[in-house]
């Protein structure tokens, strides 16, 4: 493919007292696609954002954004890139078109120019009303807006955005969506981290699931769902103390490809799921296994994730909140 | 140049409207240092204190200048505080993501920490006339004190920045801004003059810039120039040292902060 490329990354590597935030990680971000880096909390997606967008330096490797190196050009590479990130980066006491007009400022837009661009991005974000209301007032969703007005307000080639829609409700979350679409239609590059699988398979063009600071695949969702192959036969039993004899009795039949025990059953990989029923069923009887529930499907992006990771998303992410 | 200037007028303003839009925050903050400390500790000590060992006409008088240099030392100290939190909420991240230059957001503080102890200073010396304390130095002395302020407020203003860059979480930044404060203020000269201390604090406040600051400002507000020039003098010297060890710290804990 030669498709321009935006972002190069190569063999970054960011270590923090000994410790491999991310480690020899290489991959391109395409001009004008939306590209997705997933992984539960502590991945190192964050740190790959912060580096992309000059705030931190690698420990060796190299990042460029539109061929700009990200140390050595940093000015450069912040004049080209807007950045959302992932807490509410408001300050309360300012009012909507207070932060706008600020971060025109640190943009160097002359005055006219930047209250141009700040009627039409409130007009975009749908926030002209409360505007001249301090941030204090504006509620969960409307502080994202605001922050995703500010980073565009640069007129970016590159919109990073650090975990667009955490912790907002669902209404809000699609309307993000909708905006995320809308800037790539227009031909922005859009570099997004995400620990919500429906939000990567929705939105993003491509993706690198990123776990343990090490990229574990990397594709579109299509390609990385085709890519595991076959299809996911979900078996629940009556009698989980059967698990442990079932997975044994399946575990290299021909035409199963993957085992892995869940609390309350197995999730069976397998090449197809007509030819492997059978096989299954008959173990099952064997065993004098009752099952309980039984259904396929095609690969999901957390089949994905779990394939290459070992784990499934909600586990990690629950790892992370009870911790 | 140009650039530089607009970030700088645009970053001091955002601190300017944080301040005007915390009414009694401003308020209590402006008030507080002379209600507290000028009107009701002058007055309650006014006949504790001896004239013989103060050597001013009144405690009051005496006590202005300690007041003075103590604003300036608590909000230096607070200086870095809104950056602290600019840094927990991302939105120092946010800033520095912008294509400024790297001083900007650190000058912008500086100067409005500066200005806002400048006006301070003004309204307490202005609240010490009040009560009938007239600067011996006339209107050129204030100027002198102002300057003394700012100097030791730099210096003040870049250890907190400094800490507020390192410290983990602003329970440690305000655990050890509570820790430095008071005994910074009784060891000095603000309340009692050093002759008058027991030896072991007289001792350890010689080696308190807030003494050599206070030991300048009070002879400008109580004797006249020719008391105070030495002392001035002196201050000079040991605030740009004092300011050097600061500034040259706090660009190394920025520059950690930022790599």
């Amino acid at each position: 493919m030669d498709r321009a490329i935006a972002i190069q990354v190569s063999r970054l590597t960011k270590t923090y007292d000994g410790h491999a935030a991310v480690s020899d990680l290489s991959f391109q971000v395409y001009s004008g696609e939306i590209f997705g880096l997933l992984g539960p909390n502590g991945a190192g997606k964050s740190t790959t954002l912060r580096t992309l967008i000059t705030l931190l330096t690698p420990t060796s490797g190299t990042a460029s954004v539109l061929g700009h190196d990200t140390v050595r050009e940093a000015d450069v590479v912040r004049q080209l890139i807007g950045y959302v990130p992932q807490e509410r980066a408001i300050d309360r006491f300012l009012t909507g078109r207070e932060h706008l007009e600020l971060l025109g400022a640190l943009y160097h837009l002359p005055k006219a120019e930047a209250k141009k661009r700040i009627a039409e991005l409130l007009k975009l974000v749908d926030l002209e009303e409360p505007a001249d209301r301090p941030a204090k007032t504006y509620s969960g969703g409307m502080k994202r807006k605001l922050d995703i007005a500010c980073g565009l307000l640069p007129d970016p080639k590159i919109l990073f955005l650090d975990e667009p829609t955490l912790g907002l409700d669902v209404q809000s979350r699609l309307r993000i969506w909708d905006y995320v679409r809308m800037l790539k239609a227009r031909g922005m590059t859009i570099v997004m981290t995400t620990n919500y699988l429906d939000e990567a398979d929705q939105l993003c063009d491509r993706l690198a699931i990123i776990d343990g600071g090490k990229i574990k695949t990397l594709g579109s969702p299509a390609e990385l769902k085709v890519g595991l192959g076959g299809d996911i036969v979900s078996v629940t039993l009556k009698d989980q103390n059967k698990i442990p004899a079932l997975v044994s009795a399946l575990t290299g039949q021909p035409g199963i490809r993957a085992v892995k025990t869940t609390p309350t059953g197995l999730d069976i990989r397998v090449e197809s799921s007509e030819k492997a029923l059978p096989a299954i069923l008959e173990s099952a009887n064997r065993l004098d296994c009752r099952l309980e529930f039984i259904e396929y499907h095609r690969p999901r992006l957390d089949d994905v994730f779990i394939a290459h990771t070992g784990r499934s998303m909600t586990e990690s992410v629950q790892d992370i909140q009870a911790e | 140049m140009a650039q530089y200037w607009q970030e700088i007028h645009a970053l001091t303003m955002r601190w300017v409207r944080r301040l005007s839009r915390e009414k009694f925050s401003m308020l209590f903050t402006l008030v507080q240092p002379m209600l507290f400390w000028l009107i009701f500790f002058g007055n309650l000590f006014q006949r504790a204190a001896d004239v013989q060992v103060t050597q001013a006409p009144n405690y009051i008088s005496f006590l202005t200048a300690g007041v003075v240099v103590m604003t300036v030392l608590n909000n230096g100290l607070a200086g870095g505080v809104d950056l602290l939190f600019d840094k927990e909420n991302g939105f120092l991240e946010r800033l520095m993501s912008t294509p400024i230059h790297r001083s900007s957001v650190i000058l912008s503080r500086f100067i409005f920490v500066m200005t806002i102890t400048s006006l301070q200073v003004l309204v307490i010396l202005g609240v010490a006339f009040l009560f009938g304390v007239q600067p011996a130095t006339g209107l050129l002395g204030v100027a002198a004190i102002l300057m003394i302020g700012m100097l030791f407020g730099v210096g003040l203003t870049a250890i907190s920045m400094a800490m507020a860059f390192s410290v983990k979480s602003h329970g440690d930044f305000f655990s050890v801004l509570g820790f430095l404060s008071l005994p910074m203020i009784f060891l000095s000269s603000a309340l009692v003059p050093l002759e008058a201390m027991p030896g072991w604090m007289g001792f350890l406040a010689r080696f308190n810039p807030m003494t050599w600051a206070i030991d300048a400002v009070r002879p400008l507000i109580l004797s006249g120039w020719t008391e105070a020039l030495p002392h001035v003098g002196m201050v000079v010297v040991v605030m740009i040292i004092f300011d050097a060890l600061c500034l040259y710290g706090s660009a190394k804990a920025f520059r950690r902060a930022m790599g």
